[in-house]
């Protein structure tokens, strides 16, 4: 049904998916090289054991964990946003829905591998199916993740259905034999028949409601692996809504630089425009102040009350954190606030500078939440080896972290290469007027 | 293997098992003394003979090969000793920081250096009150969330009260680490030479041989209860500090001292560390009142490296020691 007239805005497109000119091949190499130097450091953490690292037995968990929260936020960020701007029908998520979907199923993938490099015998991974207890958080963890990388792959690939089919039927592209039985392959067969139609848009519905619900839980699950300790600082009601607001926050950080980047790098000022990084910003907005909220009633009821190991917790963060602390929990909150909140300063540069900085402010967030905790502990640390009772993570760690940087950014430079990093099928489509909006 | 002793660590707990052994008395509250299936006959004979009390009470002369008391599989070792409950009381009046029940726990357990499971701190609980010497084991306790974390269910609380890690099911997560609030779990970080040792096959209860990558802990020696001796540190301590009994038995002994234990507790105001987390201890600590000996004497003789440990305690700074 589809002919060559009809993807006019495919054939724009398409240019990406043909060629891959020679400054994206240097970067993809850098990224490689990369992740190279992650390979051998996990080469080496295998071979000599987690001594290698920083972490110790009084900080056992570094930035392994800090990545593996991190991470996880950035994807359910992508979830939520896509989620709910594909089930309120928001005309303006259509260029940028594509890249929180891709932020989305990236960034799930790239998170539990945090979790891994932690486990002391890997080896033994599969004792969590075949041993699973249900009372471990862990446990609730191994299903909710797995759930939520499940329903994202399919919302995903809904997603992208009609545009790799668009593809397939889009004679005139350039590209190799191989490129085309894939694309074929994986169209399964749509051919955008009315029946087709209307089936894909039920189930990308209830994949949309369903991700945003998995992804509500799996990030609570992970806050309530730290507050069912009973450790300072983590021992907390608050952080459940706390990290799913946290990992929105820093999502939408994520979101902006990866707008701009991919804005710049594929020239779609056409389509990605100034109202939409102020559309993601005003939600980092909202996000931040909420954000800030919790930080605050959060630290604010430890510092008050101030009972001994909390008090302890508060001036190792006031005392040896400091910079971090201001960082994090001031700078973090006011600059987007700022930023977006006067309409003098709401460039599309000044919402990306203020976008790097939530995503700094807000990975120091969670390292501040994991490593000085553990740095104070009920027992003072004593009677043990004085190089261990700090956590200073090694290159190991360091080199590893990159690593997931760099998967990130190559799987999101080959996914546009795969499929349009705007979603041209959705673009054709025509508004759904507002009276059938809550249909 | 050598441990810094200079000692065979193994040599030197058979000759104290078999001294323990023939003076089995009111002291030893766990079951029974040495039973003949402790001999392993099977093994070659090796020439040396010592002497073992058999259960039936009488001495016998047994080549050294032959002695060898089993541990039990790991599938025995999740049930717990039948129709006990352990419980420990430390003496904190007494305690010096002679570390003789580390460096036996150390040695027991052949566990390297900076791998303790005993370990001794030395609290001021605030800047007005007296420093004091606390050594803390694992506490064992009836609500012990390292328990609920794990998710492979690689630690376990046993009928007889005991916590214990099987090494051979731990992913080595470390999530009952960071679930302990005592600071109590170890990890393996690497493999250390000390985890050679495999002369007796792996059990939870002899928590022998480490293995890189799983937690450990200290485990109250059931091995040894099994074959009527005391923990490690129990027997290693030359001021008496650490008492072991049976909680319903309501016994405790320190080898030579043996109390009622509910007496003792009363009379001696006995508490538990932190009881305000819920976790119900087995181990009570006496307070440390009318105290045999000044607190500074725990730091005379320590190695530089040991001492180092507590440079940055509240009282080591004040006084500048």
């Amino acid at each position: 049904m589809a002919n060559d007239s009809q993807p006019t805005l495919l054939r724009e497109f398409a240019p990406q998916i043909e060629r891959t000119n020679l400054l994206q091949l240097i970067w993809i190499f850098f990224l490689l090289a990369v992740i190279a130097v992650g390979f051998y450091a996990l080469y080496t953490q295998i071979a000599e054991g987690h001594i290698v690292t920083g972490m110790r037995d009084n900080v056992v968990w570094g930035i392994y964990i800090v990545n593996f929260i991190f991470f996880m936020g950035i994807s359910y960020a992508g979830a939520l946003i896509s989620g709910t701007l594909h089930l309120f029908r928001a005309e303006w998520r259509k260029p940028i829905i594509r890249i929180a979907e891709f932020m989305t199923i990236i960034a799930l993938l790239i998170g539990p591998c945090y979790i891994l490099l932690c486990i002391g015998r890997l080896d033994r991974l599969y004792y969590l199916v075949i041993h699973g207890r249900i009372q471990s958080p862990i446990t609730w963890d191994v299903i909710a993740i797995s759930t939520d990388i499940f329903g994202c792959l399919i919302f995903l690939y809904l997603a992208v259905l009609r545009d790799i089919a668009a593809i397939r039927d889009f004679q005139s592209i350039r590209i190799p034999n191989w490129k085309r039985t894939l694309y074929r392959i994986v169209a399964l067969g749509y051919t955008g028949t009315p029946e087709q139609q209307e089936r894909l848009h039920k189930a990308t519905d209830i994949m949309a409601a369903m991700v945003i619900s998995i992804a509500v839980i799996v990030y609570s699950v992970l806050a309530w692996i730290f507050s069912v300790t009973l450790q300072p600082g983590w021992h907390s009601t608050i952080f459940g809504p706390y990290f799913v607001i946290a990992a929105v926050f820093s999502g939408c950080g994520v979101m902006i630089v990866v707008m701009w980047l991919f804005r710049k790098i594929y020239r779609l000022e056409k389509y990605i425009t100034r109202k939409h990084f102020v559309n993601v910003g005003v939600l980092m907005l909202v996000l931040a102040a909420l954000f800030g909220y919790f930080t605050f009633s959060d630290y604010l009821t430890k510092w008050y009350g101030s009972e001994k190991n909390d008090e302890l917790l508060i001036n190792l963060l006031f005392d040896k954190y400091y910079w971090l602390f201001i960082l994090s929990n001031y700078i973090g909150v006011l600059m987007p606030m700022l930023v977006v909140g006067l309409p003098k300063l709401r460039t599309i540069t000044n919402i990306t500078i203020s976008a790097i900085v939530v995503i700094l402010a807000l990975w120091v967030n969670r390292y501040l939440i994991v490593v000085p905790t553990l740095e104070s502990p009920y027992l003072p640390i004593q009677d043990s080896r004085p190089a261990w009772i700090f956590y200073n993570a090694t290159w190991v760690e360091w080199s590893l972290t990159a690593t997931g940087i760099a998967i990130f950014a190559l799987l999101m430079t080959v996914g546009s290469k795969f499929i349009p990093i705007i979603n041209v099928s959705e673009m054709e489509d025509k508004p759904v007027p507002e009276e059938e909006l809550l249909t | 293997m050598k441990t810094a002793s200079g000692r065979n660590p193994k040599k030197s707990s058979r000759r104290e098992f078999i001294k323990k052994s023939l003076l089995t008395g009111a002291g030893v509250v766990a079951t029974g003394g040495l039973a003949e299936a402790y001999l392993d006959t099977s093994a070659s004979g090796s020439g040396e003979k010592v002497k073992v009390l058999t259960t039936g009470g009488e001495i016998r002369e047994v080549d050294k090969a032959h002695l060898h008391y089993p541990r039990v599989s790991i599938k025995e070792s999740k049930k717990g000793i039948p129709r006990r409950k352990f419980v420990m009381v430390i003496d904190l009046a007494r305690c010096k920081n002679a570390r003789a029940c580390v460096q036996a726990c150390q040695r027991g357990h052949y566990l390297p250096n900076g791998q303790e499971f005993m370990k001794v701190y030395l609290l001021q609980d605030t800047e007005n009150t007296a420093p004091y010497w606390f050594p803390k084991p694992c506490y064992h306790c009836d609500n012990p969330l390292c328990v609920s974390v794990c998710p492979v269910g690689a630690t376990y609380k046993r009928s007889d009260g005991i916590v214990l890690i099987d090494n051979e099911r731990c992913i080595g997560c470390k999530f009952c680490i960071t679930g302990c609030p005592y600071s109590t779990r170890v990890f393996a970080w690497r493999h250390y030479e000390e985890f050679d040792e495999d002369s007796q096959p792996y059990s939870p209860e002899a928590s022998s041989p480490g293995v890189e990558g799983t937690v450990s802990k200290c485990d109250f020696c059931p091995d040894l209860i099994r074959v009527g001796k005391l923990p490690y540190c129990v027997s290693a301590c030359p001021m008496g500090v650490i008492y072991f009994g049976d909680i319903d038995e309501d016994v405790v002994t320190n080898g030579s001292e043996t109390f009622q234990f509910s007496q003792l507790i009363r009379d001696r105001a006995g508490y538990r560390y932190l009881e305000v987390l819920g976790t119900r201890p087995s181990v009570y600590y006496l307070p440390p009142v009318e105290r045999q000996f000044p607190v500074d004497r725990g730091l005379d003789d320590l190695d530089e490296e040991v001492k180092a440990r507590y440079k940055n305690t509240p009282h080591l700074k004040k006084h500048n020691l």
